[in-house]
């Protein structure tokens, strides 16, 4: 886009080239408010942005909150219902009134005469008062609303959906994938890292190429050989792979484990340490930030795994994570009650969300780590 | 004693024996990754290759048999495989230039010296990448409901009566790139990364020589950041060619609106889960590899002309 304005942008630059003192002065003289305005402009954009970026999620709350009735009101933002006023063993409904006066109020109809073209109310507020005469139809009043979340919809949906089994599934192969991923990734980036052998450069270059390797090059053998020994609606298929590395966090952590100076091996080595044990009481203690990066990426990108879990997890309900039960779920009730749907959204976001916001430091370094260095 | 012990006393004599049982612990500690790389890498690529030569079919018990071209014959004849290619790159023409351009704009801002509390906002904004891939999905789509959906409802203030975008066959990519959008933190990132690595003598002495904003963007900035644009652009074109579990989620494949959603990924997974037909199905997949290799290939002969690496000569 801005390629477009190069050829513009040079009449609306300064002067071609203005003396330095020139240059100075004028920014002396421009130093209070410019930047300030520059500040704000800026600030305001990121603003709007933001608030357009994340209103999905609001927008998500909201229904989540709506009975079918409230959704299909369309209109307004938040869950609101028709009020109505118990009086004397009535529920009367709640109108929003313009009185003669300019005010509006919000009256329970008591009766409605069409003959005499009026409408009697009392007023919630004062039900021991007279009650209000009001000349008019009360057609053309408007229903005063109220605030009233469904927040059945959640515990509908927990149940529904068995939410605490999908929930239970998801971290227990969370947790396995994490461990394989972490076991097999670190002991693949030493090799990398700290050994000298025949083929590592070309083998490495393997690993890098991997990375952008299309899954479906590979993974009609391999679903067809899973299924057929058996291990189709099982988790076999998606544990077993993550106990032989992965090229995108082989590649994460060689590169940080190169950056670890080697003095400490070294002096490990000369006190007789053999390769295990450095790597378990050298390598591993400082390279504790990227192993953490490595293990929350795993963690998030295995709770959030939709493929894999639709591939070998279809045919057995009992074993399915919350990535697969939230998308059988949204295909068999969104038409019906989106509301019920976007609460088990939601609660489904709850885990990954919180892992973020704890461990946000780590999530921007991992993935900075590994594009700053494939892309070389 | 460890391999850098063992180097040193290779110095002094004995290296071949010790640079090999360097070389033995560096084999064992790689052999998960060569194993696992043998297992579900290159011999699952090479079987995918053998299969599409052959009648193989989970579902049935007879003995495979070679078929020699058939599968590839049926698929070159076949109407629906280049419609759904079509498919599949009409939408990447639309998502691929949004998936490099919007994370690097969001970074530009997000790496603005005058931007207020930048922290805050870089959190913010990677924060939606968190969310759970079918979870952003089924919350965009509610976005883009026409009647309980936020765009409609804000074009209708203006007094536009917003579309029924995942249902009018003109419209869908658009909204299909939207359902996408939350996916952009990941590249944001590592574009973020490359901005606070450009040297800033390079802006200095830009600004002394009465450059403004935009040229130095497009001087400094597009040019020191051009690897990073390949990086992006590269794993969007895998990406992107692949594409079809989103319209999984949302219609459950039935390529709706008129066929617009028939991506060619869901064209394979069909013929695999539905029909069982490994043959085809693998003859397709290699054909999308060959497409995938064929177009980045493409593009990396391109970067020879555009990607710039400080450094090289």
């Amino acid at each position: 886009m801005s390629q477009m304005n190069t050829p513009t942008d040079q009449t609306t630059e300064p002067e071609s080239s203005p003396s330095p003192a020139a240059t100075s002065g004028r920014r002396q003289r421009r130093r209070p408010i410019r930047p300030l305005l520059e500040r704000i402009g800026i600030t305001a954009v990121a603003l709007v942005a933001i608030v357009g970026f994340l209103s999905p999620l609001l927008l998500s709350i909201t229904v989540s909150l709506k009975s079918i009735d409230q959704l299909s009101n369309g209109g307004s933002i938040l869950p609101e219902s028709p009020q109505t006023y118990s009086y004397n063993g009535r529920d009367l409904d709640v109108y929003v009134v313009p009185m003669p006066d300019g005010s509006t109020h919000h009256l329970a109809l008591l009766k409605s005469s069409r003959a005499a073209g009026t409408v009697t109310f009392v007023d919630p507020a004062k039900p021991d008062a007279e009650p209000v005469v009001w000349k008019g139809n009360r057609f053309d009043l408007a229903r005063s609303t109220t605030l009233d979340p469904q927040w059945s919809n959640y515990s509908t949906a927990w149940n529904d959906i068995s939410f605490f089994r999908l929930l239970i599934n998801t971290i227990a192969l969370a947790t396995i994938q994490t461990t394989g991923v972490l076991i097999s990734c670190t002991l693949v980036a030493y090799a990398f890292a700290r050994f000298r052998f025949r083929g590592r450069n070309v083998l490495f270059m393997m690993v890098v190429a991997t990375i952008f390797l299309p899954t479906f090059a590979t993974v009609v053998p391999i679903y067809t050989i899973f299924t057929k020994i058996g291990w189709n609606g099982t988790w076999a298929p998606l544990i077993v792979p993550a106990f032989f590395a992965n090229a995108y966090d082989v590649f994460l952590l060689r590169q940080f484990l190169m950056t670890i100076p080697r003095d400490l091996d070294e002096a490990a080595a000369l006190d007789g340490a053999g390769p295990v044990r450095t790597l378990v009481s050298v390598i591993l203690p400082q390279a504790w930030p990227a192993i953490v990066a490595v293990a929350i990426f795993t963690f998030v990108y295995s709770w959030n795994d939709y493929f894999g879990p639709l591939l070998y997890l279809t045919s057995n309900q009992a074993l399915q994570p919350l990535s697969l039960g939230l998308a059988n779920f949204h295909g068999a009730r969104n038409l019906q009650n989106p509301g019920v749907v976007q609460a088990a959204t939601l609660m489904s976001i709850v885990v990954p969300l919180v892992f973020f916001l704890v461990f946000q430091r780590f999530f921007v370094k991992g993935i900075s780590i590994t594009g700053s260095g494939v892309e070389k | 004693m460890t391999s850098l012990a063992l180097r040193r006393a290779g110095q002094s004599g004995r290296g071949q024996s010790l640079r090999q049982r360097e070389a033995r612990w560096g084999y064992i500690f790689l052999s998960p990754w060569i194993v696992g790389f043998l297992a579900f890498t290159l011999i699952p690529m090479v079987a995918t290759l053998i299969f599409s030569f052959t009648d193989i079919k989970l579902t049935s018990s007879q003995p495979v048999r070679f078929v020699g071209l058939q599968n590839w014959q049926a698929l070159f004849a076949d109407e629906r495989v280049w419609s759904s290619l079509k498919v599949t790159l009409s939408f990447a023409a639309l998502q691929l230039p949004i998936a490099v351009v919007v994370p690097f704009l969001m970074a530009l801002l997000l790496s603005s010296k005058r931007l207020i509390a930048p922290g805050l906002f870089r959190v913010l904004f990677f924060m939606p990448y968190t969310v759970p891939f079918v979870a952003s999905v089924v919350i965009w789509e509610q976005m883009e409901n026409p009647t309980s959906g936020w765009i409609d409802q804000v074009l209708g203030f203006f007094g536009v009566t917003g579309p029924n975008w995942l249902n009018d066959p003109a419209l869908i990519y658009p909204a299909l790139v939207l359902l996408g959008l939350w996916g952009v933190g990941g590249a944001m990132v590592v574009y973020l990364g490359g901005l606070s690595g450009i040297p800033s003598e390079l802006y200095e002495a830009a600004r002394i020589d009465g450059a403004g904003w935009l040229r130095q963007l497009w001087h400094i900035t597009v040019p020191m950041m051009s690897p990073v644009f390949l990086y992006t652009l590269v794993l969007g074109i895998v990406d992107v060619l692949q594409y079809f579990l989103v319209v999984e989620i949302i219609n459950n494949g039935t390529g709706e609106p008129g066929g617009a959603t028939q991506f060619y990924n869901l064209f394979i997974y069909k013929e695999l889960w539905t029909y069982s037909d490994e043959g085809m199905a693998s003859a397709l997949a290699w054909l999308l590899f060959l497409i995938t290799l064929a177009i980045t290939m493409l593009v990396f002969f391109a970067a020879r002309r555009w990607v710039y690496y400080a450094g090289e000569r």
